[in-house]
């Protein structure tokens, strides 16, 4: 029997590697992006896991709202990307630390 | 008596009205204009001065004094306490207006012949003038804050005219030496004053005098809670008061440098009023001062080290103001060690006399400043008596009273008071007595070192001066000669009544156990015949003593002063060197302030508080913000590494929690 | 329920091998294909949660929209991919160190009696889950849907509005007004002499003194 927890699990198990993928992805801006995307499907998966197990319809809306947010914000994230490339010619995540203390 | 009261207050403010406008309207008036209204404001003062001093001579002559207590304005009252302006004219304060009066005008009359040339001519009749009204609140008042306001009001003029020539750094040095000496002796006045207001709940004399002795038992706790007498601890804080102001051992040190200023001033404030008003101090408060042994020999024993101890000093001065003023302290101790011997109406006797013949000399040497072109070193001087006769004959006669030549007026006040210390029984009499008899000889030593300098001997001036001698004009003489009268047949009049007869009344209290002046009544017979007992007694020839070593040393081998400095030369320099009082003063006290000032600006303000605490926590502030700011790196990975570590913490103490 | 649970753990499988291979491959194009075998797997564990609409929404508009524009902008910028992946070797421990601690943390909280939550009986619905969903959606949730179709609007414009490049300049010259050009309109003559007093050595077209 498949239990709450199990798709808690998976959802955390997720959400690490998304991390992980950002911090040791430090040349392709592109890829923390993908990561970000991951990190949102883990979070995902976890509420559509309650809604589930607890019968409270409410959760998919959420998820539903998540999914509509989320992909305006790669839209807009990928046509910074695109400036950046234009503008500086390249997207290492090490090159980009103007905003630093 | 609404009478008595206008009378009061024109005597009061008719010289307050003239230095107004002479130093307001200075300008406009003109000299002439200034100094006619001031010598009127005060000339007013003087007769109805006089006047009022009679009547109360006439109606106490029937055995029933008419004394005079009333306030003419409240100014306010607070918590039970009322500051108001009021007159308390008794036999004591008429004869104190008298004297500040009469002398005032003559130095008045006197400024217009010595300050002729001087650019600050108004200026200067503007101050005495509101000086004489400061002493005048001083003397005629019924309470103890308008003897302070007069205090300080004294004060104030005493420090504006020692700087009166402001540009010189002397003066200025001087003047503020005055005035911080004599804040010393504010500060124990205060206290006394609050004193007074402690214990007896009113500062009004009619209230606090009428019954002290309610407070003889009464203890105060000071210093870790050993019980002190009350009456004692207050007239010893007044007393102190009066030691600044009466140039008293050891808050003198202002009286020789405040000779900077012009000398009609040391006549008027140092000689004659002002430095007096410690004496009428002690005097008003005798009731209080009665009442504790202790404050008595303590003012007396001060008394008898200043009238001895500044005597020295006198022999070895050069400049002719600086003698007379050691000689003006050597006589305040005297006056002084009188009170203390509970012979009040001996001080103010002397000190009434004092005032005339110090005038005297002051005024002479002043004279004699002005024919000397403004040259002060009796080195200098020599053989002036063919020269300025008038001034010689009246310096005389102002010497001769000084020494207590028998039938002049210091005779018989110093000679009172050398009986009433001898009959005195206070610890510390017998001090006294010893000092005011060697301050007789010391006396004579240098009033008669002064007068052979100046007016005998060979002349040391040079040509030029020597050209211009001639006599001063009769602004200058004039007062000389009115001084001269009294310094001569004053004390023959005043000693019997003053003294022995019961003319002070209840203006002064005496307790009978001190009674010091009931011996010399015994003895009494008459001014004549006391003048002529006088030639056998020890005083007098003390007095010759030091006439015949003035003699030997200053006219028939003038040599020997000098081989005396080289034998004696340490004795010479601490002489020299006022027993090293000012030095002291400058550096422990001055330097000694400005070094905690500098201490507690270098350390406390500078490094502690601007360095450490202002600035050091901003730098503080500043050094943590630049380690901080390190973990903004700009890169993303870094943000996210952050957040997953915080993520961990959070998670192991939910990790916890749940355990 | 056996076939639900080896589902569940050949689904999660994949699904992780899917995700660690999109953080770890060279090649970001490969990356990006895992991504949408992430996506898909996702989809069917989703299925399986009993939210079709989502799941499918997720194929549809994820992988088919989001997916596919992540694809266009990584072939359109030109990398060097040979370059691109180096080095990160040197993170991967401290990185998986602290994964790895997360992740235990983690299991071992989800791992409560509490959340050991049994699937409810499917009871016969009355509906099915789109239109249960899109009953809730447009009764309750209709001002965060008109808000969420705002922010897709603002979405557009901000991306549009951002890589928009001006019209490039072009020196083109319309013939009609080439001819229509006279002297009148593109010369003027200017006097520079002097004045009052000309000399007659002032010259015409003026110096400039």
């Amino acid at each position: 029997m498949v239990t709450l927890a199990d798709f808690l699990v998976l959802s955390a198990i997720l959400f690490a590697i998304s991390a992980l993928g950002i911090f040791i992805n430090r040349k392709n801006l592109i890829v923390l992006l993908m990561c970000v995307e991951l990190m949102l499907l883990a979070v995902n998966t976890n509420f559509l896991a309650f809604s589930y197990f607890l019968g409270d319809l409410h959760g998919q809306i959420f998820v539903f709202f998540v999914l509509t947010v989320a992909a305006a914000e790669s839209s807009i994230g990928l046509a910074i990307i695109v400036l950046l490339m234009r503008n500086r010619g390249s997207i290492n995540v090490q090159d980009i630390h103007e905003l630093n203390g | 008596m609404s009478d008595i009261k206008t009378i009061c207050s024109i005597i009061a403010f008719a010289p307050l009205v003239g230095a107004i406008l002479a130093g307001m309207g200075g300008r406009i008036i003109g000299r002439a204009g200034a100094h006619t209204v001031t010598i009127a404001g005060v000339g007013i003062s003087c007769l109805l001065s006089i006047r009022l001093l009679m009547d109360l001579l006439a109606t106490t002559s029937t055995g029933e004094p008419v004394v005079y207590n009333e306030t003419l304005y409240t100014w306010l009252e607070s918590g039970g306490l009322t500051l108001q302006i009021g007159f308390l004219i008794d036999q004591l304060s008429a004869t104190m207006m008298v004297v500040v009066t009469f002398v005032s005008l003559m130095v008045h009359v006197y400024t217009i012949g010595y300050m002729r040339d001087d650019p600050g001519y108004q200026r200067f009749f503007s101050y005495i003038s509101l000086f004489t009204f400061a002493m005048l609140m001083l003397v005629m008042a019924n309470n103890f804050v308008q003897l302070f306001f007069g205090w300080e009001g004294v004060g104030l003029v005493s420090y504006l005219l020692i700087g009166f020539w402001y540009t010189r750094d002397s003066a200025i040095f001087a003047n503020m030496k005055a005035f911080l000496v004599n804040r010393v002796g504010d500060m124990g006045m205060v206290l006394g004053i609050a004193a007074v207001a402690y214990l007896f709940g009113s500062l009004d004399f009619a209230t606090v005098f009428a019954n002290p002795a309610v407070h003889s038992e009464t203890t105060f706790q000071i210093l870790n809670g050993e019980p002190w007498s009350a009456i004692t601890v207050t007239c010893v804080l007044l007393f102190i008061g009066a030691m600044a102001k009466s140039a008293q051992f050891p808050l003198h040190v202002w009286l020789p440098d405040s000779m900077e200023g012009p000398t009609p001033i040391s006549a008027l404030i140092h000689a004659a009023t002002m430095v007096t008003a410690g004496i009428f101090l002690l005097a008003r408060t005798s009731p209080l001062f009665e009442l504790s042994e202790t404050a008595l020999s303590f003012v007396m024993v001060i008394g008898a080290i200043t009238a001895l101890f500044m005597g020295f000093l006198g022999i070895v001065q050069n400049d002719i103001k600086r003698v007379i003023a050691y000689s003006t302290l050597s006589q305040l101790g005297y006056m002084t060690v009188a009170l203390g011997a509970s012979a009040y109406a001996a001080g103010i006797f002397h000190l009434t006399t004092h005032a005339f013949f110090k005038a005297l000399l002051f005024l002479a040497a002043g004279s004699v400043i002005i024919a000397m072109h403004h040259e002060q070193d009796m080195r200098k001087m020599g053989g002036l008596r063919k020269y300025m006769p008038i001034t010689y004959l009246t310096c005389l006669i102002g010497t001769l009273a000084l020494v207590g030549f028998p039938g002049l007026a210091g005779f018989f006040s110093k000679d009172a008071i050398i009986e009433a210390v001898k009959y005195s029984q206070l610890p510390g009499a017998d001090f006294a007595y010893l000092a005011v008899l060697a301050g007789v000889f010391v006396t004579s030593l240098y009033s008669f070192r002064l007068l052979f300098l100046v007016f005998h001997g060979k002349e040391r001036m040079d040509d030029h001066t020597r050209e211009h001698l001639h006599e001063t004009p009769l602004v200058v003489t004039g007062p000389l000669i009115a001084l001269a009268v009294p310094s001569v047949v004053i004390g023959a009049l005043a000693m019997e009544p003053m003294l022995l007869g019961n003319f002070f009344g209840d203006s002064i209290f005496v307790l009978p156990g001190h009674d010091v002046l009931q011996g010399l009544q015994s003895h009494w017979h008459g001014a004549v015949q006391f003048a002529l007992h006088g030639f056998t007694q020890i005083p007098f020839l003390l007095m010759l003593a030091g006439l015949a070593t003035a003699w030997v040393l200053y006219r028939q081998k003038p040599e020997l002063p000098g081989l005396f400095a080289e034998k004696l030369a340490w004795l010479h320099r601490v002489l020299l060197n006022k027993y090293y009082l000012d030095d002291f003063n400058q550096t422990v006290f001055a330097g000694g302030l400005r070094g905690i000032g500098q201490f507690f600006w270098r350390i406390g303000d500078v490094a502690l508080i601007d360095g450490l605490l202002v600035n050091g926590s901003a730098r503080a502030v500043g050094a943590f913000a630049g380690v901080l700011r390190h973990i903004q790196t700009g890169y993303l990975y870094h943000y996210a590494f952050a957040m997953m570590i915080g993520l961990m913490v959070l998670m192991s103490m939910l990790w916890f929690v749940i355990q | 329920m056996l076939t639900e649970k080896i589902l569940f753990y050949v689904f999660a499988a994949i699904l992780i091998f899917a995700a660690s291979m999109v953080v770890t491959v060279r090649h970001s194009v490969r990356a990006a294909l895992f991504l949408v075998l992430a996506f898909f797997t996702a989809a069917g564990l989703w299925l399986m949660l009993h939210a079709e609409f989502l799941a499918i929404v997720l194929v549809l508009v994820y992988v088919g929209a989001v997916m596919v524009l992540f694809l266009f902008v990584v072939m359109s910028v030109d990398l060097d991919q040979g370059r691109l992946r180096e080095g990160f070797g040197r993170h991967m421990p401290v990185g998986l160190l602290v994964a790895g601690v997360v992740i235990a943390e983690m299991v071992s909280i989800l791992s409560i009696d509490q959340l050991a939550i049994v699937a409810p009986e499917s009871a016969a619905v009355a509906v099915n889950n789109v239109e249960a969903v899109g009953q809730l959606l447009y009764r309750q949730y209709i001002y965060p849907v008109e808000i969420a179709s705002v922010i897709l609007l603002v979405g557009i414009i901000a991306a549009i509005s951002m890589t928009l490049r001006g019209r490039r300049q072009s020196r083109y010259i319309a013939p009609a007004e080439q001819l229509a050009a006279n002297k009148r309109d593109r010369l003027r003559v200017v006097d520079l002499r002097e004045p009052a007093s000309t000399d007659s050595t002032a010259e015409s077209t003026g110096d400039d003194n």
